[in-house]
């Protein structure tokens, strides 16, 4: 087991702020989650903990365990890489799922459907 | 070749995968690696993805710092948006745009960017209108938006030539 008192005191500046930065990311996404109005201004809160946020904590952690152990650490990119890629189906499903049903119920909100399918859809 | 390694991008992305979970590059590791990603290459084969040839991976690199860069503006951004949401109402809204790519993995891509960059929401493509339909947090930024993904549609057809 490594001690975290073994870290000089430059990393464990560099570990604290990095993490610290990234903890006040995730906590502005969950303030904005609670704060903004309509659901497809919440759609974007969450988007900045899991960039910036995970980002941030991901690298702080590479850092600190480099250091500690004296040797290139590389696997926290596979973190980043893999919420990045996923986020997106969620947020997509997200999004046309509450497109579709404010079409339906409130369709002067939000821009109608284009294209020949449009006058079918609408009646 | 091709029979062998039908996939060649992804059985590398597969490799070094394997290669930063296990942590590290002995032979053997190296050796049940490269077996592995074979393998799942042509197991992906049998489901017949859309294939997409990349070209000119220097621009791919180019276009990816760009992404990453745009990506820490607009988290930034945001992060202020939300701070201030209390003074200042929040101006969004909807953004449509002609969007000229075909390609299906150029499409994902795109997708996965304008997703991931907070500020953004990809909320519908119309494939036979070629029209795309996103969501902004910051409607005073409509124009900054639109020669974005102006620049975005651009690159990505490069590299999906």
């Amino acid at each position: 087991m490594s001690h975290l008192t073994d870290l000089p005191a430059w990393a464990a500046i560099a570990v604290c702020g990095l993490l610290l930065m990234g903890a006040a990311m995730t906590l502005i996404g969950s303030i904005g989650l609670l704060r903004l109005p309509t659901f497809y201004d919440r759609l974007h809160a969450p988007t900045i903990t899991t960039s910036g946020g995970t980002i941030l904590v991901c690298f702080a952690s590479m850092l600190c365990f480099a250091v500690l152990q004296s040797r290139w650490i590389f696997h926290e990119v596979l973190i980043i890489v893999f919420i990045t890629v996923t986020t997106p189906v969620t947020l997509m499903l997200l999004g046309q799922a509450s497109l579709y049903r404010h079409r339906f119920e409130k369709p002067q909100d939000v821009p109608l459907k284009q294209g020949p399918h449009a006058e079918k859809d609408r009646e | 070749m091709r029979a062998w390694f039908p996939y060649p991008l992804l059985s590398t992305a597969l490799l070094l995968m394997w290669l930063l979970l296990k942590q590290s590059v002995a032979p053997g590791t190296v050796l049940v690696g490269i077996v592995l990603s074979t393998i799942l290459a042509w197991v992906l084969l049998k489901l017949q993805p859309p294939r997409s040839h990349l070209r000119r991976l220097g621009h791919f690199a180019r276009f990816g710092l760009h992404v990453i860069a745009d990506i820490a503006r607009s988290n930034i951004a945001v992060a202020r948006i939300i701070l201030r949401s209390r003074r200042q109402p929040v101006r969004s809204g909807f953004i449509s745009v002609d969007l000229d790519i075909e390609d299906e993995n150029a499409l994902a891509l795109l997708a996965c960017i304008l997703t991931a960059t907070p500020g953004t929401a990809w909320l519908e493509h119309d494939r036979r209108e070629k029209k795309l339909l996103f969501h902004i947090l910051d409607m005073d930024n409509a124009y900054t938006w639109r020669q974005t993904l102006a620049r975005y549609e651009a690159s990505l057809k490069e590299i999906f030539q």
